[in-house]
């Protein structure tokens, strides 16, 4: 079943490269992917999210300002009550800033190297969550997270 | 009626959205929400034209002159999916950038999900919907190629053909096809070169034809000639002679959706592969039912 996915660049990152491979491969997955362009704030992109009716959210980073637009993102989606949309990011994200992102609500951190299959793994994952009522959305809590099962 | 139609027309854009999806995946259909047939009331325009032509930032252009008139204004935006895969790459909000901020405009991506003539078979009653919630105009761009530039007319009320220069010589302009339909005519990137010679080949073939389409010229780029535009949507009668073709196309769209809905839709693409019987054979079995 195709699922609606958001791939947003937040912040002054002009970077869209690794964005536009992700949206290209969740495509070719068999998804419907809105891509927001470049330099987008947080509430824009929420409001995309929320506008689109979107399942997913990919955030795309390089720059390094990942660790406060990521969880300001999710802030805003949860303060929207979207707590049921899936959040993942890729990019430049330091092991040790990923903690503090899983805390925020968010499911899954690829970094350089991750195949297109593993984004369509990730995302058949949560499908089969979704269905099974499993949390996986930013405000649904629990501890679920990606790693590569 | 629903509570999700309730609450968009109080203004929810959130159960606007829902709404839309439910319409979208067939959750909700007509009769579910109480929404009579389209009056042909003039508020929802067709933007149709060639990848490439300035569709979307034409789109974008006209929902910042609208809203500063005050005007509620919603997009459906039209892109094709993988015949191959099913997926779709949604991309028209990148040169929208209206959609993100201004409180009067909502815009929605679609993929055709390879429904016939390029069009969403629930694109329709999604932009009657939006008609429902109060939007004051709802803005329809296809895809822009091959049979959705005329099927489009079966979804919108009028329909604006977007051009540009460098596209061909003068003998374009003669063809048939969607600028027999079109009830405007704009020629966009007017700040190239070309674009007025299209402009005056198009209104030189069109003249011959009596009771010709207005043809603009435009820089969307630019913000040249959207004033313009912009008035000329909102007064545009729906050009006569095209009504018969409007009744044709929305016949064949109800049809095709009529078609693709049905429960045994799968069993009869596989009795056709298997050879079990043909396509011409079947159709002509359901019509005599």
């Amino acid at each position: 079943m195709a699922m609606r996915i958001v791939i947003a660049k937040p912040g002054l990152d002009g970077h869209d490269r690794g964005a536009k491979v992700v949206a290209r491969a969740l495509r070719d997955a068999g998804h419907e992917v809105i891509y927001t362009g470049l330099r987008r704030t947080p509430e824009q992109i929420v409001r995309t999210v929320l506008d689109e009716d979107a399942d997913l959210l990919g955030l795309s980073s390089l720059s390094g300002a990942h660790a406060f637009l990521f969880p300001r993102i999710c802030e805003l989606l949860k303060e929207a009550g979207a707590d049921e949309v899936v959040v993942f990011g890729g990019g430049i994200i330091p092991v040790d800033d990923r903690e503090q992102l899983y805390d925020s609500g968010m499911r899954a951190i690829f970094g350089p190297g991750t195949t297109m299959a593993e984004m369509g793994e990730f995302c058949t994952a949560v499908e089969a969550r979704r269905s099974a009522g499993e949390p996986s959305g930013v405000g649904e809590g629990g501890d679920w997270k990606w790693s590569g099962e | 009626m629903s509570d999700l139609l309730e609450a968009a027309r109080a203004g929810d854009r959130r159960a606007l959205s829902k709404l839309l999806s439910a319409v979208e995946n067939g959750v909700e259909s007509r009769e579910s929400l109480g929404i009579p047939h389209n009056s042909g009331g003039g508020k929802i325009i067709g933007i149709t034209g060639a990848p490439g032509v300035g569709k979307s930032c034409l789109v974008d252009r006209l929902l910042r002159t609208f809203s500063a008139a005050d005007m509620r204004i919603a997009v459906l935006a039209v892109d094709p999916s993988s015949p191959l895969t099913g997926g779709a790459l949604l991309g028209d909000r990148v040169r929208m950038q209206t959609a993100d901020d201004d409180p009067n405009v909502f815009v929605r991506s679609l993929a055709t999900r390879n429904q016939p003539g390029g069009l969403p078979v629930r694109l329709g009653l999604m932009a009657e919907v939006l008609v429902a919630s109060g939007f004051d105009l709802v803005l329809v761009e296809t895809v822009g190629s091959g049979q959705s530039e005329v099927r489009i007319v079966s979804v919108a009320d009028r329909v604006l053909l977007v051009e540009g220069p460098g596209r061909g010589d003068s003998i374009q302009a003669e063809k048939a096809g969607v600028l027999e339909l079109a009830d405007a005519i704009v020629v966009n990137k007017s700040d190239l070169e070309g674009a007025e010679r299209v402009a005056s080949d198009l209104r030189s073939a069109l003249d011959i034809t009596g009771n010709p389409p207005p043809v603009l010229l435009a820089s969307a780029r630019n913000d040249v000639g959207i004033e313009d535009l912009a008035d000329l949507l909102l007064s545009l009668p729906s050009r006569s002679g095209a009504s018969m073709a409007r009744w044709r196309e929305r016949l064949l769209t109800a049809w095709d959706a009529a078609l693709l809905e049905r429960g045994d839709l799968d069993e009869v693409l596989s009795g056709l592969e298997a050879g079990e019987f043909d396509a011409d054979q079947w159709v002509a079995e359901k019509l005599e039912e």
